[in-house]
């Protein structure tokens, strides 16, 4: 019997073929959704109208990943949700088979082989790169060893005219006090090989655009990693004269969207010059004071958005002297509320709220610009729907972009694209395969075999 | 390639209050195999990481041929962690899966396509060079990751339990080609595990750690015929040495009604320490005559090819001293007629005794 271990187990998983090998599971309990190459056999299982990610992976591994995901969402860092371990599986004829990791897919995600693929913007890759960069910056400051970095195993999500990136992948990461500087190099090492690699495969691939230069791609990667981990816990050195250095520090990382929790000031004995560094910070300053104000659970960049729309509200209403959480609940009643409400039902799966809202926004200043007046959001959203979010592809569970727009070439397996794609050739015969190491090696014992230690020493 | 060099390497996690890794001194040579060994805990890949560049080394060295890395970051140490990226890209060659890492480092293409060719004559990957990777075996993926490691010509390569995500049958035959490549390459490497079988059949020589401190490191044979203390007695072996408390008396140490003989050098070793313990390796118990032996209360006798192994306790002992009595185990390579519940005698085979000092932990016989 299967043992299956969850915080908040979903009764609907224990009917589901786990005594079959995953790569064996029936279609219709199956999704075809993209996502990056792996080296275990990982598929998406629907269960109702949720999704679930599933891996197959040996017990030990599949513990240790679920503890990780689960820290790291007690931590609050950017990374999928773990939903349960199925271990003790056994097959028809009672063979034992790997455990499985539950995560739950992420709704509105974009895996990245759909979002570098011909066509694509350069600034669309810039903010991608920024985005990971980011994830990455966050990881090391909650103290968190990657150990596998890859775009295999991050997802993005919409962040109003930016991106959000999330770990979708722990099966090496470590949670430590703190990274040493080391772990945090080795780390980018990691990161800038394996996104070498996955960069030159979509190359070959004919997936990536032709103007992308993948050394070019992983150089910015390491520049702006060191850039902003400069910003976020680098010390910074002034005249004592110059005291205003403190707030713009603090200021330029709220925009960079971090708190700071922790600042430590030194003081020279004559206060001739000052000394300061952030010793702690928090990802997430504009979407938590809009979670606070509103209750609006956004990424980053849709916080911001929405707070200097509520700052406008605010000014254009009068309310700039009424106390900021009773305005921002008259913004979310007046103008939040009815441009989400106005979105049909059908709709609702192309993009999130906040994101919705944003570019509704967006497309009221265009308007605006165009007929040269102020167009009201009401007016706005039903343009909107008609000209923009009707047109778009559905991004709740995104199948799009399977094979590249335009190919007629087939993935050799739609659930896997770590396969690639359909061609017609044989592979050669393997020397070693026969007997899995090269002929004539000296096979070593399961056991400690004492006397065969001693001939071989002997010789 | 090159020697490794660990002069009083420590590493002191802050808030511990003990170090992690204490004063290790360890050279590895030219080209060997070193294989760290111990208990979870033991420091064992913290010392790996010092050498990585990952943990800082808050007192010491660490040199790489003539080198001192203690303070260069990773990618600066010319060293190369094995099987740590394992992905592999679909779209690309399997030559170009072997040697993508080359081309960002700007490595001419012709010494690119050189190396990969070596690389794959060496596992056995040569006509697999231009395929796609797609339908290649586990055991083949190995061989690509070792591949990418091998490209890059380091002077060290680093592993860290690298089989512990493999099933049981890739870690048997991985393995095997871990240690036969080793042995080719002739690159210098440490490799890190919990598992004493691996340590013992892959290492020219093995470091054996416990809390922090190395405790002896030697051949494989050497640490189970001449273990330093009574931790690496305990830890090497399968199954484990005997380990069985005595008292001194005139000619040897008593265990029960019988005194095993110990050399009169050997107890001179002793600073007036009243009890010994005595370590004799499952293998080297003979049934004795007579009455010249430990008598063993026998609790399961287990057949095994031609050997028998022997599971019991010291005989004459209460109920309750049963139970916290350690286990007795034999090995006895032809057949006997024994049962449970009966008492044998056993005695170990004349310079098969190992003797040591319960105050030190100390290995004070021969």
């Amino acid at each position: 019997m299967p043992r299956f271990l969850a915080a908040q187990p979903d009764a609907r998983l224990i009917p589901l073929p786990w005594h079959l090998p995953l790569e064996q599971w029936p279609n219709d309990v199956l999704v075809a959704l993209p996502r990056g190459i792996s080296r275990h056999v990982v598929r998406f299982i629907q269960v109702g109208s949720e999704v679930f990610a599933a891996k197959e992976v040996l017990e030990g591994s599949a513990m240790h990943e679920y503890r990780m995901l689960t820290d790291l969402n007690r931590l609050r860092a950017p990374a999928v949700e773990p939903s349960g371990v199925v271990s003790g599986r056994v097959d028809a004829h009672g063979s034992p088979l790997d455990s499985i990791l539950l995560t739950r897919h992420l709704q509105f995600s974009l895996p990245y082989r759909s979002l570098f693929s011909t066509g694509v913007r350069r600034e669309t890759v810039s903010r991608l790169i920024d985005a990971m960069v980011v994830l990455l910056a966050r990881l090391h400051l909650t103290g968190f060893l990657w150990g596998d970095v890859s775009l295999s195993n991050i997802l993005f999500r919409r962040d109003a005219g930016e991106f959000a990136a999330y770990l979708v992948d722990a099966e090496t990461g470590e949670l430590h006090d703190t990274l040493s500087d080391g772990q945090r190099l080795h780390d980018l090492d990691i990161a800038v090989v394996n996104l070498f690699g996955e960069f030159s495969d979509l190359k070959e691939g004919r997936m990536l655009d032709e103007q992308l230069d993948p050394l070019a791609l992983v150089k910015q990667i390491e520049t702006r990693y060191h850039d902003l981990w400069q910003e976020l816990t680098g010390v910074e050195e002034f005249a004592g004269s110059e005291l205003s250095r403190i707030e713009s520090r603090v200021r330029r990382l709220n925009t960079l969207g971090f708190d700071v929790a922790e600042l430590d000031i030194q003081t020279s004995p004559t206060g001739e010059t000052i000394r300061i560094q952030p010793k702690v910070v928090d990802a997430g300053h504009h979407s938590r004071r809009l979670l606070r104000l509103t209750g609006l659970d956004t990424e980053e960049n849709q916080a911001r958005r929405l707070l200097n729309d509520l700052d406008t509200y605010r000014a254009q209403n009068n309310l700039s002297h009424t106390e900021e959480s009773v305005a921002a609940h008259q913004w979310l009643m007046n103008a939040f509320e009815p441009v989400v409400t106005a979105i049909p039902p059908d709709l609702a799966g192309k993009r999130e709220p906040a994101q919705i809202f944003h570019e509704v926004l967006d497309y009221r200043w265009y308007q605006s610009q165009r007929e040269r007046r102020e167009v009201p959001l009401t007016e706005a959203v039903q343009g909107y729907i008609r000209d923009v979010l009707s047109a778009l592809p559905d991004e709740v569970i995104s199948s799009e972009m399977i094979s590249p727009l335009g190919e007629q070439r087939q993935l050799v397996n739609p659930l896997d694209p770590s396969q690639g794609f359909v061609d017609d050739q044989d592979m050669p015969v393997d020397p070693w395969e026969a007997e899995a190491y090269a002929p004539g090696t000296e096979v070593l014992p399961d056991h400690l075999d004492i006397d065969a230690l001693r001939r071989r020493a002997g010789r | 390639m090159a020697a490794v060099s660990f002069k009083d390497a420590t590493r002191v996690y802050p808030g511990a209050d003990h170090p992690a890794v204490d004063k290790l001194n360890l050279e590895i040579g030219d080209g060997e195999f070193m294989v760290l060994v111990g208990p979870s805990g033991c420091g064992k890949s913290t010392s790996l990481r010092m050498l990585a560049g990952l943990e800082e080394v808050n007192a010491g060295s660490i040199t790489i041929g003539d080198r001192d890395v203690t303070d260069l970051p990773p990618k600066d140490r010319d060293i190369a962690m094995v099987f740590q990226n394992y992905a592999l890209y679909p779209h690309m060659t399997v030559a170009d899966n072997m040697g993508f890492a080359l081309k960002m480092q700007n490595v001419p293409k012709e010494e690119r396509e050189k190396r990969v060719l070596e690389a794959a004559k060496l596992l056995g990957l040569e006509d697999f060079l231009s395929r796609k990777p797609k339908a290649l075996s586990g055991g083949q993926r190995q061989r690509v990751a070792m591949g990418r490691a091998i490209v890059r010509q380091p002077q060290v390569f680093l592993m860290d339990e690298p089989l512990s995500n493999l099933d049981a049958k890739l870690r048997v035959s991985t393995r095997t080609q871990i240690a036969a490549l080793q042995s080719r390459l002739g690159v210098t490497t440490v490799y890190v595990t919990h598992d004493q079988i691996e340590a013992m059949t892959m290492g020219d020589r093995v470091a054996v750690m416990k809390d922090g401190v190395l405790q002896q490191v030697d051949s494989p044979l050497a640490l189970y015929d001449r273990p330093d203390n009574l931790f690496v007695a305990g830890f090497i072996g399968s199954p484990a040495m005997n380990l069985i408390p005595g008292k001194i008396v005139e000619g040897g140490v008593q265990v029960g009604d019988y005194v095993v003989p110990v050399a009169r050098e050997v107890l001179a070793k002793t600073s007036g320490e009243s009890d010994l313990t005595l370590g004799i390796r499952p293998e080297t118990f003979v049934p004795a005559e007579g009455n010249d032996g430990i008598a063993v209360e026998i609790a399961l006798v287990e057949e095994l090819g031609a050997d028998s192994y022997l599971y019991g306790t010291r005989a004459g002992l209460s109920d309750e001293e049963k139970l916290n009595a350690p286990q007795i185990v034999a090995r006895l390579q032809s057949r006997h007629p024994l049962a449970p519940n009966q008492t044998v005698r056993l005695r170990p085979t004349p310079d098969s005794l190992h003797v040591f000092s319960n105050a030190s932990s100390k290995r004070i016989s021969d």
